[in-house]
């Protein structure tokens, strides 16, 4: 660092790198990883529920029961909901400015995404391992 | 100055609509979207996985009428998302900024997602 150097940040901080927000770019990195996670996964996704449209229960569970499709399926609530997760934030953060409001929508938003991703998880785990 | 009096940047009220503005606020209005689309699955899911009764019924709902659009706005929805993304994604690769890729690339998002979406229907149910 030069010594004409006129920031206000200190040296170490400059160093670490997390900016305002202490988390440095790690939201935005997990964010473009998940998003391109979910292209090939998306377009599986979509293709194989377009498919199932119209199928009836025993259709549905014996597909769930290919450990392919269990893998596949699994790997898109992993990415998606995640990615949903971290999205849902940055939109939370841009819109609601009162400091308490915004807590607690975030706070929420982590946990109903977590909640949500061990219900989906779950349910295909019973029927790729259910009888 | 009063910090509520400042002046914001951009003024929206005087900026004409272009298509790459009205792309970017679709973008987050289909992640929402699509945030509502994660809840329809997680239910699909657990009705599956519950047994015949409940996933009879909801099954009967997302096949009605009602359903059906639902479920179109979320397919439209997911596909406008996925290559509105690819395009954020080759801009974070530092591709495509010129004015023209930008309305070419918008417009390209477009016709995909109208095409995505009939050709999902249409396996799906073999009519949109
Ligand atoms: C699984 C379903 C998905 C959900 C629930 C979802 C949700 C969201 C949400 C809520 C946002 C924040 C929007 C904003 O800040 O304006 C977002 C942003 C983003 N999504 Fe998705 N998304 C999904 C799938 C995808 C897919 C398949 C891609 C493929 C590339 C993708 C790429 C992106 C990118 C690049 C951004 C950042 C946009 C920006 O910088 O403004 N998403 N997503």
């Amino acid at each position: 660092m030069k010594m004409t150097d006129r920031s206000l940040r200190t040296p170490l901080a400059r160093v670490r790198g997390l900016g305002s927000a202490k988390s440095g770019t790690h939201h935005f990195w997990i964010q473009r990883l998940t998003a391109v996670a979910l292209v090939p996964l998306t377009i599986w996704f979509a293709l194989s529920i377009a498919s199932l449209a119209t199928a009836d229960l025993p259709s549905v569970q014996a597909w769930m029961k290919s450990p392919l499709s269990a893998t596949l399926m699994l790997s898109f609530l992993l990415a998606g909901f995640w990615h949903m997760k971290l999205g849902l934030q940055v939109v939370i953060e841009d819109y609601v400015h009162s400091e308490w409001t915004k807590v607690t929508c975030l706070v929420m938003n982590n946990l109903i995404s977590i909640f949500l991703a061990l219900a989906a998880t779950l349910a295909v785990l019973k029927m790729l391992l259910g009888g | 100055m009063a910090a509520g009096n400042r002046p914001l940047s951009p003024h929206l009220q005087v900026y004409r609509w272009q298509i790459t503005m009205a792309l970017s606020i679709v973008h987050r209005i289909s992640g929402v979207g699509l945030a509502l689309g994660m809840l329809l699955l997680t239910w699909w899911l657990a009705a599956a996985a519950s047994g015949p009764e409940y996933f009879d019924m909801v099954h009967g709902i997302m096949g009605s009428v009602i359903g059906r659009v639902i479920l179109l706005g979320f397919t439209g929805s997911l596909y406008f998302h996925l290559c509105n993304g690819i395009r954020h994604l080759c801009w974070d690769a530092g591709y495509g900024f010129e004015l023209g890729a930008m309305r070419n690339s918008g417009i390209l998002v477009i016709v995909a997602t109208v095409v995505l979406t009939l050709g999902t229907f249409l396996i799906g149910y073999g009519a949109v």
